[in-house]
Order: C-alpha cells, then structure tokens, then sequence
C-alpha cells in the first residue's frame, strides 16, 4: 500500500510539501508517519472531518486520508456518509482487513457475520457486514474503486486517477491482516480484475456492486461529474464595514 | 417620581410577538439615548411555548436586571404564569392584560402588582392587519417616554421593506397603544439620558463573540447547530463570507471540532461554537488539539445541564468540564467573557492566546450573555500583535515540530513549507514529532505543553478587579454584572468593596489573585450552578480569605444584585 502511495504521488510529481496525508487509528493510520508528506494522525475515527477542514481550508493542498475498515465504517460511518454527500476534493483510501488489528483481532463493520475468530464474539457478530461501496454509491460518492494490495501496480494506477479526480473518491483497499486473519493470505487468488472499466451509470453501478461478492479488484467502478463542495470565494470587505451593522 | 432605570417584561406564547416587540423598544431606547439590555427566556418548543422579553432601559450602561420589573405586560397568558419565578414583581408594579386574554394568573397576581386592562386584540380590529404586540410597542413605548419620532423610525427600519401597508398597520397600532397610555396608570418617569459622543452599539452576546472572533483573525469555522449557540454561528456565516473566510455545518460535533482542527493545521485561525452536550462530543478531539498543538477555540454557550437539561436558559455548570473534561494531562486555556460587549474582548484575546501559545482556548459563555441584547458603548478596538509562531523553509531532517524550547512553543510547520514535512499527533511523540512511549519524551512534551501556558505573561486582562476595602466579591461570567451593580449600590452607602471578576479561569494565576486579594479578609464568591463548582476550583487552587462564602444558586434563575447585597449585609 505504502510503495502504491509513493509511486502515485511521484508519477503524478506532487512535490511532498503540497500533500498532506491524514488518518485516524488503527494500524493502517500510521500510515502518515511512513511518508514524506505532511501528515495528521488524529483520533479514532475523525480523519475525514480532519481532511475536510484542512482542504477547505487549504484548496491548495494534495489531502489524502487513509483508515482502515474500523476508522472509516463504524466509529466513524457518519462521517464516511457525510463525507461521500458534501464531495469535498478528497481521496480516501480504505485499507479493509475485515478486522480490528491494533486491538488484537475482533470484528470490523465488513467481518462476515459467522466469523468465530474473537474473543468478543465467540459465536461470530451474527451481524450483516458492511458493505462500503454500495454504501458509498447511495451517499452520493463519485468516485469508487477497489483494489489489492497484492496488486501494486494496479493499485498505484488507481490512486492516481483518484487523486486526479475533483470532488471526493473512495478507494478501498482489500489489505490482508496475515497476524489475525492468516487465511486472508488466499485472497491473492481469490481477487479478480472487475471485467469493465470505467462506469457512468449510476444503476449499472449499483447493480454491479450490489451482486458483488467484494472481491473484485482493480477498476473504477463508478465515476459521476458532481461539482466538489468548495469553500466560497469571498470578497475581501474591511472589518469595519462589517461592524456598521451594529452601530445606532 | 422619576427614575434612572425602568424595567419591563413584555410575555406571550411563543410566536405572539413578545421578543420582536422587546428588540424594537430596545432599539428605540438605545436611539432615544438611553442604555438598554434585554434578555429572553423561551420555552423549549419554538411555537405555542412561552416566550418573555425582559428589558431593562436605563440612563447608565446596564449588564442585569433589576431586583424587581416595573412593567409586565402580557400579550396573552397561556404559559406566562410559568415565568412567575423569573418576572419579580412588586405592589408597586404594574401588570397590563388584555381583558379578551382572560384574568392574571395567580401565581403573577399574587405579587399584589396593580393591574390594568389593556384591550389589544380588540384595538386592532379596526386597523387591517394591525397585531397586538404592535399596541403593545406603543403603550410601552408611551411609558416609557420613548419620543415618537424614534418609535417611527424604528418601525420604519423594520416594516419598511415589508411595503407601505404593513408599515401602516404597524403605525396605526403603535399609535393606537401610544395614545391609550393616558388610560393606565402612572408610572414612575424614566429620567432623561445624558447624551453621550460615544458611538452606541447594539448587539448581542453571542453576536460579539462571533465579531471578536472575527477581529482575531478567525477566517474557517465549523458547527454543529445547538441551542442557545447557534447564533454564534448565524452571525458569522455571512460574515466570515464577507471578509473572505469559510463556515461549514458539520454533520455532528465530532465533525465539527475535527474540521477546525484540519483548518488549523493548515494555519488558518479556526473555531467551533457549541453548548453543553456539544462540548461533551468535542471533549476527545480538544484533546487532540492539546497534544499536537494545533490552536483552536471553542466558545462553550452554557445552557443548563446535565445532559439536555435545560437547553434555553442560562447556567454556568459547564466548568467543571471546561476545565477538569480532558483526558491524560491537557493543559488548555479556558477564559470567560462577563458582558455582552465582553463577549467581543474576551474572544478575541482567546483567538489570539490560542494562536500564539498553539493549544486550546475555551471560551466560556452562557445563554444569558449570548442572548442578551444589548446598547452598549462602541467596544474599543484591541490589537494583539503577537500570531503564531512559524516555521520558514528548512533543510530536511532538521525541522523538528516539537522541539523543546525555552518558552515551550516550538514553531509551527504550515503544510506548503518545503523541508519541514512532520505528522502532527496525537499519540505522545518526542521533538521530532515521531510516536514515542518513552517516560523520557513524555514527560519532556507533557512539561513543554505546561510550560508555555505558565511562562505567558496575561497582563491585566486575567481578570477585572474594581473598587477596594477588606471585603470582595469574586465572581466570573454573566453573575459579574449583578456583582458589578452590588457593589455599586454598596459603595452608594458610602462603603467600600472590592470586585473580582476572573476572565481567564485556566491557567490559574495564584499570584495575581493574591495580589487582587490582598487585605481582604471576607469574600463571597458568586455563581449561578448548584454544587458550587466556581468556588471548590478557587478553594483547590488559589489561597482565599479564610472567611469565605459562596453565594450559589443553578439557572435558569439569574443571580440578582438584591440577592447579593442581602448576602454582604449579613456580614455587618
């Protein structure tokens, strides 16, 4: 995932001042401390509002943000929403390892409900996993792709089109945690290049990503036109004009 | 009989007319040359609850309410008896109904107030579109002798966009109120202002914070709607647009103290406004602003608590989390405004000590400050030259964020610097900003982080100490202008008193307390929560006379100077 980073952003000659990579917790929030561009690594499950401030705040600014399945869908699902509504300039990637690593290993948001790994839920969650991008697609996001880690270069290719994309893109990452889930392992071979490309239609879209069984990879499996929210270009009236409003 | 300060309560249901009817006398006071401040107490509904505008009109600055109303006037009385505990009235007050409205509550007649009828509804059917709260403007208007000129102007300034009929009808009802004075009975006269060069100003609390955020430099705001904070935010969305900054409405408050957090680390000076529940969701991330050092204010509007408590009236309960609600060791400022026109000082020092020190300042305000609405003198300008401390371009590897310096303030990497790339952190983190758990760097950033909040000189601002003598009032926030007219009235009797009203409640400032204190032997220290939190944090932090009293009592009930004074005379 990182080299996939480093590799997008030199292909695309961002020089490292102007991006600015921000993550919430977990083990793949670290993620900004790895890298040479600036970082923010802030509370569970808060980066995307940490991203939005600074890029509205910053319209210059490259803003990444990068979280894993915890961060982003469950301590942090409302802003994932709102995220994917107000379509501020931003790509997040999600680094999905269908589990809580950093806290030893117990159900995320998109473990499958009979999983028995944890300790927590012996029995598994009995709870229907998420499913990001069909969630994202209905929250507005314009912009969605799924990808392996297992596949660099593809993976590189698909975060430059993310980055290049104007308003918010989501980019889920299917990331192996080999110390809890060692059968994650199999999922180079159980990933598959999505058959098509590149779709505009919204309800193909979601057909497609409806009937998905969250394995295939590799494509940009939705991508709208809606204007990205940006900050207002005020004018820059005297503070003194401003004040009159209180005068007698 | 002639007086320097009239009070007036105009109440009704919600929607009838009570608060737009007090906003125009206020404004009609303040332009006859009066001073003026009104606050509200509403309902929690937004229709058919109670709503009261309680207004006072004086010849000098006023920041309370007297210890008893003058007038109380009632458009109906669905819900009013409710305020009973809220509007003291006397038997010298007078109480004017609308006979169609029926008959004055008990619990308000049992003030023995003389009452008059005044038959709004029924003034009204002869004039198309006239309302009862504009007959109610003009009798009001009347007793209080405001000229009718200014009552026009005003009218003018409200209705004249809504077109030459409505402004009609609000003449012709105002009018018909105005000559149906000489029906009730006399009241004492309003003494004439002095008129002043100063140029007055009318606003509210809540709209002086936003403006002295404004004035700090505060150019990206986030909210998250909350009673009674939202104004703050209404006020400065328009404006923030005008003087070229941004205001997003977050989805929640977790949203909107992360945003501002973003915003910050990308150097703009960033806030959030919120009340009680809000502060609660904010509390992890203003943590988060503390470790990385990211300066952010957060204006705290306090309503009453815990959890939703009661969300339109005042208290000042949120200390104890202002202060105490951060997990680990968080230093942070916390500050307090004590007027309206406060509001605008005590922001702006706010934006200015966050931005200069890199952390954390809460501003600690309260429903009865931010709704308040005011005629004040123009509040002077300050300048705070000091901002943050930057870094410039550096070699790589050679920038370190935290580094620990003498001041304890490190200069601050604004992403687009080149050579000076860092991750700013939450998680403990040695001079380079890299996550550390050594005791070592711990206790080295913990110590850097106390540091620069001790070493900052405040200057006289750390609080508004008045007056002298061997006893003293020591309060903070909205009871400071019932404590201010106390000790007024106490010095009126030729007895001297001192008043200490605390503006910035963290980092403590036991020295300049001590000084403020000295020779003092008896205080009483003043605050509206009901367990005291004020003086348990002045009694754990500070060396106080050893006869202290607290005079304390939960909102939505306002501390009163009558209260206060009745305090002190015991102690004769």
């Amino acid at each position: 995932m990182l080299s996939s980073l480093t590799n997008a952003l030199a292909y695309l000659q961002l020089p490292p001042e102007q991006v600015a990579l921000v993550s919430g917790i977990g083990c793949s929030s670290r993620i900004p401390a790895y890298t040479n561009v600036y970082g923010f690594h802030g509370v569970h499950g808060r980066a995307l509002p940490v991203a939005t401030g600074l890029k509205l705040a910053r319209p210059d600014l490259t803003v990444l943000v990068a979280g894993g399945d915890g961060d982003g869908f469950s301590i942090g699902g409302n802003h994932f929403l709102h995220a994917c509504r107000r379509n501020v300039d931003l790509t997040y990637i999600i680094m999905d390892n269908q589990v809580y690593g950093m806290t030893k290993g117990q159900a995320s948001p998109t473990t499958a409900p009979d999983w028995k790994g944890s300790e927590l839920t012996p029995e598994g969650t009995g709870v229907n996993s998420f499913q990001p991008l069909v969630i994202a697609l209905a929250a507005g996001a314009n912009f969605i792709a799924r990808c392996f880690s297992g596949e660099p270069a593809n993976l590189a290719e698909i975060l430059v089109q993310a980055i290049q994309h104007p308003g918010f893109s989501v980019v889920q990452v299917l990331s192996p945690c080999v110390t809890f889930r060692p059968e994650q392992r199999q999922w180079k071979n159980l990933v598959r290049m999505a058959p098509e490309g590149l779709g505009t239609d919204i309800q193909a879209a979601t057909q497609r990503l409806m009937d998905d069984d969250g394995l295939t990879i590799g494509q940009v499996l939705y991508k709208g036109n809606r204007p990205p929210y940006r900050s207002r270009k005020g004018c820059e009236k005297k503070m003194s004009e401003l004040e009159m409003e209180f005068a007698l | 009989m002639e007086v320097n300060s009239l009070s007036v309560i105009v109440a009704g249901s919600g929607g009838a007319g009570a608060i737009s009817t007090g906003s125009l006398l206020l404004e009609a006071a303040g332009l006859s040359g009066w001073y003026a401040y009104m606050t509200r107490s509403v309902g929690a509904q937004i229709r058919g609850g109670e709503a009261a505008a309680q207004l006072r009109v004086s010849c000098g600055p006023a920041a309370s309410h007297e210890d008893h109303f003058h007038i109380l006037l009632a458009l109906d009385w669905k819900n009013v008896g409710r305020f009973a505990a809220e509007m003291p009235l006397t038997q010298d007050s007078l109480i004017i109904g609308d006979p169609e409205q029926g008959d004055v509550p008990p619990e308000i007649a049992a003030s023995g107030a003389q009452q008059a009828l005044l038959p709004m509804k029924q003034m009204c059917q002869a004039i198309a579109g006239g309302r009862p709260n504009m007959v109610a403007m003009g009798a009001l208007a009347g007793l209080l002798s405001l000229p009718r000129q200014v009552v026009d102007a005003v009218l003018e300034k409200q209705f004249g966009h809504k077109g030459e009929k409505v402004l009609a009808a609000s003449r012709a009802a105002v009018n018909a109120g105005l000559d149906a004075v000489c029906s009730l009975p006399e009241m004492p006269r309003l003494a004439r202002p002095r008129r002043s060069a100063e140029t007055r100003w009318i606003l509210t609390g809540n709209q002086a914070t936003g403006l002295g955020a404004l004035r700090g430099g505060v150019r990206f705001v986030a909210g998250y709607p909350i009673t009674p904070a939202t104004e703050v935010l209404e006020w400065m969305a328009p404006a923030l647009d005008k003087v070229g900054g941004t205001l997003v409405q977050a989805e929640d408050e977790l949203a909107a103290i992360n945003q501002i957090i973003g915003a910050s680390y990308g150097g703009t000076p960033s806030l959030t406004a919120t009340a009680g529940p809000g502060l609660s969701l904010m509390t992890e991330s203003i943590g988060l602003a503390v470790a990385s050092e990211t300066p952010i204010v957060v204006v705290d509007v306090m309503r009453g608590g815990p959890s939703t408590g009661i969300p339109a009236k005042s208290e000042q309960a949120d200390l104890n989390i202002a202060l105490y609600g951060l997990h680990g060791d968080a230093p942070h400022l916390v500050l307090a405004p004590n007027s309206v026109p406060d509001c605008l000082f005590a922001t702006q020092w706010a934006v200015h000590l966050a931005e200069s020190l890199q952390t954390v300042a809460l501003v600690l305000s309260d429903q009865a400050l931010g709704q308040a609405r005011s005629v004040v003198d123009k509040p002077a300008d300050s300048i705070f030259p000091t901002r943050r401390l930057t870094a410039a371009a550096s070699a790589v590897d050679k920038y370190q964020r935290y580094a620990l310096t003498d001041t304890g303030i490190s200069p601050m990497a604004i992403p687009g610097t080149p050579g000076c790339q860092y991750t700013a952190d939450g998680l403990e983190h040695n001079e380079a900003s890299l996550p550390s758990s050594l005791a070592a760097d711990h206790q080295q950033q913990l110590d850097k982080r106390e540091r620069k909040l001790a070493l900052h000189d405040y200057g006289v601002s750390w609080a508004d100490v008045e007056g002298e003598g061997d006893i003293a009032i020591i309060t903070w926030g909205s009871c400071t202008g019932a404590a201010r007219e106390a000790a007024r009235r106490w010095r009126d009797e030729g007895r001297s008193l001192r008043l200490i009203s605390l503006r910035l409640l963290a980092p403590v400032q036991p020295e300049k307390l001590a000084s403020a204190l000295s020779g003092v032997w008896r205080a009483l220290v003043v605050e509206q929560t009901h367990s005291g939190q004020f003086q348990r944090y002045l009694r754990a932090h500070y060396t106080l006379p050893a006869q202290l009293e607290c005079l304390n009592r939960p909102g939505p009930l306002p501390i009163r100077s009558n209260e206060i004074l009745a305090r002190l005379a015991k102690w004769k």
